[in-house]
């Protein structure tokens, strides 16, 4: 148990966390990454699932995009990425990181739009309600706890994923792993592992506190 | 612009005819010349899964029967295999990398505890949804504990079961690739030398193969579970979806986690 020792006197090194590959900055870019990555795939994927739910097409595609995505290991894109003209950064960082956050708010969203009680829509429509009143005052709302999963879901996929694109010359605490490795300091990585670790289930906790003040009704749904 | 494979020694050919020396990302030569390669990476690939897959399935099952029989046993245990999924692949290697070292031991370790995720969740709903009346006539006819488990439960829960075993198959396909970091990623060792290397066909040709074994995969397993539950077929549609409910659907939702 040597190396969690090494790992822990790693830590406890003020050095390690200043500096330009310091803890403090490698976390920001981390944070920095993984909060444009899933905004961007919110705004991409939120309007057209909600759309489809509302319309209740393209469930196939739906569905299914999260199956696809689960077969696409994320660091071969990443490193397509890399080799094709786009070249290695954080551009190819991003254009992956957000392709693999897409499926999880898509799939969850369309899932929730189509659970809503169609007795509640019906009921709705037979209260006069346009297409889009219904949309954002009865199905989002009913929605809402789906769509959060989804989003939680897809916030924890990015910081995992964004660690890896310290593979290909991206930021993060991905870099304080893959620096262990070249220095061959089995307690640098441990400790950076840790980091890695610590945030992904911080970034979890947080969005199950927010999921708990913000559902009113503890639906049975997809909670992970 | 000079970009070689590791490896590669440059044949003496004029070199606007050979795809290799101009790093095209397909390359017909490649897999001539690299075929043992692809091979060995491949079957590592395989390997890999296959034995993750295994043991996961060998470590679920008590655990779905822990969680079954005891309830708080099984919040724990479902609370802390979903802690587990949400570690990140490469630190996962990386933590267990000091105690199993630079071996594939270390990424079947990290892959069989990313796979129990998905496992004992999928193991559990399918044993829950069997319908307590069947249960009732089996203990009624005189089966026993263990003949109730394994020729009544077991059975019909399989449909359940293989659902995870699919997803459980596809994602560690995926997932072996992060292995490469600590030299045992199968295909992944491919697509990690290309970022030094910048061999282009070698990347595209790993990644491409990687989908491929993913799907081939998954159809096999489904083809699995076709022939080992006849009675869904003839059953219809309808039995199938009361026989086995949401957790299917569920499951598919969560697995996009961790990379």
């Amino acid at each position: 148990m040597n190396v969690l020792g090494d790992a822990w006197d790693w830590l406890a090194d003020g050095t390690n966390w200043s500096g330009e590959s310091g803890v403090w900055n490698r976390l920001g870019e981390h944070v920095v990454l993984t909060v444009v990555c899933v905004l961007v795939a919110v705004v991409i994927a939120l309007p057209i699932a909600l759309w489809l739910g509302h319309l209740g097409r393209g469930g196939t595609l739906a569905i299914n995009i999260s199956n696809i995505g689960r077969a696409i290991p994320t660091f071969a894109v990443l490193v397509l990425l890399g080799l094709s003209p786009i070249g290695m950064g954080d551009t190819a960082t991003i254009i992956a990181l957000v392709l693999f956050a897409i499926p999880p708010v898509l799939t969850n969203a369309y899932v929730g739009m189509r659970g809503v009680d169609r007795d509640v829509v019906e009921a709705s429509r037979g209260m006069g309600m346009t297409g889009g009143q219904m949309l954002f005052r009865v199905e989002l709302p009913l929605a809402l706890p789906l769509i959060m999963t989804g989003i939680r879901t897809c916030a924890v996929q990015v910081v995992a994923t964004a660690t890896l694109a310290a593979l290909v010359a991206g930021g993060g605490l991905g870099r304080i792993v893959t620096a262990g490795f070249d220095l061959q300091d089995n307690g640098q990585v441990v400790a950076g592992a840790i980091l890695v670790a610590a945030l992904a289930l911080v970034v979890e906790g947080l969005f199950a506190l927010v999921q708990r003040f913000t559902a009113r009704t503890p639906r049975g749904g997809v909670t992970s | 612009m000079p970009v070689r494979p590791l490896g590669y020694c440059p044949p003496v050919i004029v070199a606007s005819g050979d795809c290799l020396k101009r790093n095209s990302w397909v390359c017909g030569k490649y897999f001539d010349e690299y075929s043992e390669e692809i091979t060995t990476a491949l079957r590592e690939h395989i390997y890999l899964t296959v034995v993750s897959v295994a043991i996961g399935l060998l470590v679920a099952f008590p655990m779905a029967l822990a969680a079954r029989r005891w309830r708080l046993t099984g919040s724990v245990l479902l609370g802390s295999t979903t802690i587990l999924y949400t570690i990140p692949s490469l630190a996962m290697f990386a933590i267990l990398q000091p105690f199993t070292g630079l071996t594939e031991t270390t990424v079947i370790i990290g892959l069989v505890l990313y796979s129990l995720t998905i496992l004992v969740r999928n193991m559990l709903a399918g044993l829950q949804a069997v319908p307590p009346d069947v249960v009732e006539a089996a203990k009624g006819m005189g089966y026993g504990p263990g003949r109730l488990l394994f020729q009544v439960e077991l059975p019909l829960a399989l449909p359940a079961i293989m659902a995870g075993v699919r997803v459980a198959t596809v994602s560690t396909v995926a997932l072996t690739t992060v292995g490469a970091i600590v030299g045992s990623g199968g295909l992944g060792n491919l697509i990690y030398s290309g970022i030094d290397t910048l061999f282009k066909a070698q990347v595209l040709t790993a990644s491409v193969l990687c989908v491929a074994l993913a799907i081939v995969a998954d159809l096999l397993l489904l083809g699995v579970q076709r022939l080992s539950t006849p009675w869904e077929r003839a059953g219809g549609r309808k039995r199938r979806q009361s026989a086995v409910p949401a957790p299917t659907a569920e499951i598919d939702l969560k697995a996009g986690a961790s990379a």
